[in-house]
């Protein structure tokens, strides 16, 4: 028998302007969990496409155990037993855990459904590899974590040998990704093979028996985790050394900047509120960070404290004038900056130049309107400048650069210079890295500590708990809507910050 | 510098424009052979021709101007649309909204004898106010601004029609003549009629509605009011998050919109070119057309000129078909189905660029 499940050799595919694979081959053993690692664009997720029959190469072959196939569509990727875990989970919601799984493979007798059975094979095998869930319960009612190994058991109901989990654990709380770890070395050890995709290095080097990195499209080498070190994968995957931590001096906390007091905001999505009475204090030369799991109130206390929805009941008082029903007009240009969590939806307008977006908040300031309402082009060009090659941020032609062509990263470093140089007595940043490379997380992390620095405050809102426990000065968890725990990020460990983060345990915090 | 030409905005709306007038005239044509394959060269022939069908130069200078005559109120559509447009807003209301800038204007030349430029500034306080309606329906109540709009046009006909009742002539269903009853509600031809050989409907509505397009570029293009509601058009979200007045920008665009299809009716009926008939039961395609004409002129208020004197012109044309071997209804037809194929403006540029950038790759391997 062939030594490897699945070969995928030497494959390239271009796309118009790019090579987003170049000649990258990837082996994956049976039984072994392989990580495929690389930033934001280094061709992981077109690699993945290939092997899913989403997209075919220019050149290049794919092997399962040393017989060439073709792969035209998923389908076919599924008769050869390749199942994916997308990061989004595709369930259907309203429907139950045994009726997600069974789905587009129902079994039947002439057109009638035989759930039993199905339920019997569901259960053998969640007992099997250790995967607890209520077969009945409807997916809208349990938790990420159960959902995801609703996804799990939809691949093992099919006979999948060959599983890949795109960023699993970007949903998870630090129990529940410890639990999927444990899992997949079930799983790897009962004979399934598994590709593993993360940018998160302490997971890889948890779990992974072997790595696989690629860089802008290319192979850069694989190698044995055992043999390497969480450094040595973070220099293959960014092509130099990399500061994980963040220099900082301690915070030297000032005066009241924020004081919010019982805020209260509306739900969007269901009839209960998002945000239910919440205080809190920021002071002057701090970062408080409020971290929790994604859909707690964060994005709708963020909202609330910008405008961008109405606070039901409460006050927020910025400098001790309460702005709770100020326009979003006011609060900006009083010293509120907010560098928003959707950067397309409200940070930018996409189909604006970038200088045009770099005064989408100052445009009708002395400085770039002149008194009979007409822009004054020449300041907001010698404006834009000056924010671009301040914040290095690289674009195709510079101030005139439409913003929907510029990179992720670029984009978001536009956001930043243009809110931090408001000089705002309070920063408000929602996800401030979200989907960034290595080396504009370290950009951002730095202006968000000089600010700081500088006597401002900072409210960091995050998911990410690497950059919660570096970069605050202070965690407020924020569980279901309330503030369950506040925490000192140079005491309290990862474990202890999951616990609160799930619920487990809370604290009454005075505010 | 041939390649840069290529890649400009302005020059490739300007080619897809030119591709889409030929292949509406090639299905008109084609059209025009099914029904009657004897007469069809000559009646397309007909259509583009327009003035030219006469062959005394006094005469085509007088229908040139005819022509220019109902182009203004099209363009006056057309920058309403495009204006709307801008912001994110499909203002289908513009016909209803020229058709209330009609009723207002001619009930206060004839039932109160205002001078024309009083009339001028009623339309466009009634259009504005009457556009504002949708605005605050779609700010406030979030109604779909085409189904207000919709709705408005039939409501707008059928007040026009009564009262405008008040002020037509006895024998007939139509508005009483200007030049007659209120001579001083005319527009001034400011000696523009010398050079459309004495054809005295050629007016200041003209060059009015021509400075009113430029004014909207610059607008659009250079002023703080223009940025503001440009952002509100491409990402309202993004328009909010940095404080702008979103709900009053809608409100407010549609009310210049309104003022500007309303000002359009006055700056037609107001010459006295043509009587508003009572017993009207459809919206005048005026409004509608002004949606083909913002869309031909690629969305540029200075495109739109031109866009809208090219509609009108082959409307006109369709006039000079021969009706003996085609029913009354074919000059309708054949300008339509040019008008529809207008719309294909931004398709053809897609395709265009796709093509651009197909070679540019090719060329890219071949080096």
């Amino acid at each position: 028998m062939a030594e490897y499940e699945i070969e995928m050799l030497h494959i390239t595919k271009r796309f118009p302007g790019i090579i987003a694979n170049d000649d990258i081959s990837l082996r994956l053993k049976k039984g072994e969990i392989h990580a495929l690692l690389g930033e934001n664009g280094a061709g992981k997720s077109t690699l993945m496409s290939v092997l899913f029959g989403l997209y075919q190469p220019e050149e290049g072959e794919i092997r399962k155990r040393g017989v060439k196939v073709e792969i035209h569509d998923p389908n076919d990727a599924n008769d050869l037993g390749i199942g994916m875990v997308h990061q989004h989970f595709k369930l259907v919601e309203c429907f139950s855990v045994l009726d997600n799984i069974i789905l587009g493979v129902e079994p039947n007798k002439a057109g009638f459904l035989q759930k039993k059975e199905a339920r019997e094979k569901v259960l053998s095998l969640s007992e099997k590899y250790g995967l607890r869930v209520d077969p009945d319960a409807i997916i809208e009612d349990i938790t990420v974590g159960m959902q995801q190994r609703t996804e799990i058991l939809k691949m093992l109901y099919r006979d999948n040998e060959i599983l890949i989990f795109d960023e699993p654990t970007a949903v998870l709380t630090p129990q529940e990704i410890e639990e999927l770890m444990e899992i997949m070395r079930n799983l790897a050890k009962e004979g399934k093979s598994i590709l593993f995709i993360s940018h998160k290095l302490n997971e890889i080097m948890s779990v992974a028996d072997r790595c696989t990195v690629l860089r802008k499209g290319k192979y850069i080498g694989t190698v044995d985790i055992k043999d390497t070190t969480a450094e040595g994968l973070s220099a293959m995957m960014v092509g130099r050394d990399v500061n994980f931590h963040v220099e900082k001096k301690p915070a030297q906390p000032g005066e009241v900047v924020l004081d919010v007091q019982n805020m209260v905001v509306a739900s969007k999505s269901h009839n209960n509120n998002a945000v239910k009475g919440v205080s809190f204090k920021i002071r002057k030369g701090e970062i408080v960070c409020i971290a929790g799991i994604d859909g707690n109130g964060q994005t709708e206390l963020a909202y609330g404290l910008s405008g961008l929805e109405p606070v039901k009941e409460g006050v927020i008082l910025f400098n001790g004038v309460d702005i709770a029903h100020m326009s979003i007009r006011k609060r900006n240009t009083s010293g509120l900056s907010h560098i928003p969590e959707d950067r397309h939806k409200h940070g930018l307008v996409l189909d604006y130049s970038l200088e045009n977006n770099i005064v989408l908040e100052r445009y009708f300031e002395p400085e770039f309107t002149s008194k009979a309402g007409f822009l004054k082009e020449q300041n907001i060009r010698a404006y834009a400048e000056r924010l671009i090659a301040e914040y290095d941020v690289r674009s195709g032609q510079g101030p005139v650069t439409i913003a929907r062509s510029m990179s992720g990263g670029n984009q978001q470093k536009a956001i930043v210079g243009r809110e931090i140089d408001k000089n705002p007595d309070l920063l408000i940043a929602v996800q401030p890295t979200r989907g960034l490379d290595v080396g504009a997380i370290e950009f951002i992390h730095k202006q968000l500590v000089a600010l700081r620095d500088a006597g401002k405050a900072v409210l960091l809102i995050s998911l990410e708990l690497d950059e919660v426990m570096d970069v605050s000065d202070r965690i407020l968890v924020m569980y279901e809507g309330e503030i369950v725990g506040e925490l000192d990020p140079g005491t309290a460990t990862v474990e202890e910050l999951g616990l609160y983060m799930a619920g487990a345990k809370r604290d009454e915090v005075k505010s | 510098m041939k390649k840069n030409l290529l890649k400009s905005e302005g020059f490739q709306t300007f080619i897809a424009s030119l591709i889409c007038i030929v292949l509406g005239l090639l299905v008109g044509f084609i059209v025009l052979l099914f029904i009657n394959p004897a007469g069809a060269t000559e009646a397309i022939l007909a259509v583009i021709k327009n003035f030219f069908n006469y062959s005394m130069a006094n005469l085509q200078l007088k229908n040139f101007g005819n022509t220019l005559v109902k182009t203004a109120p099209l363009l006056m559509c057309a920058l309403s649309v495009l204006f709307c447009y801008k912001v994110g807003l499909f203002n289908i209301g513009a016909a209803g909204q020229y058709v209330v800038g009609t009723c207002i204007s001619l009930y206060a030349a004839l039932g109160w004898g205002m001078p024309w430029w009083m009339c001028m500034i009623f339309a466009i306080v009634v259009g504005g106010v009457y556009g504002a309606l949708v605005g605050f329906l779609k700010a406030y109540c979030n109604v779909n601004e085409v189904i207000s709009g919709i709705m408005l046009n039939w409501i707008g006909l059928y007040t026009t029609n009564m009262i405008l009742s008040n002020v037509k002539d006895v024998a007939s269903p139509y508005t009483l003549h200007l030049k007659d009853y209120a001579p001083q509600a005319v527009l001034p031809t400011v000696g523009l009629d010398q050079f459309f050989s004495g054809n005295t409907y050629v007016s200041l509505a003209i060059p009015l509605s021509i400075l009113v397009a430029v004014v909207l570029k610059v607008v659009l293009d250079q002023t703080k009011f223009g940025y503001e509601l440009k952002a509100t058009g491409y990402n309202k979200h993004a328009a909010k998050y940095s404080g702008m007045a979103e709900k009053r920008n809608i409100i407010l665009t549609l009310a210049i919109g309104g003022a500007l299809a309303a000002l359009g009716g006055a700056m037609l009926y107001l010459t006295d070119y043509e009587q508003w008939a009572c017993t009207q039961s459809s919206v005048p395609g005026m409004g509608f057309n002004g949606i083909a004409a913002a869309f031909l002129g690629g969305l540029n208020p200075v495109g739109t000129i031109f866009a809208s004197y090219f509609i009108q012109h082959i409307t006109s044309g369709g006039a000079y078909v021969d009706k003996t071997l085609y029913s009354a209804q074919i000059s309708d037809l054949i300008s339509a189905l040019i008008i529809y194929l207008c719309g294909f403006v931004g398709f053809m540029k897609l395709a265009m660029k796709k093509r651009l950038s197909k070679r540019e790759e090719k060329k890219g391997e071949s080096k």
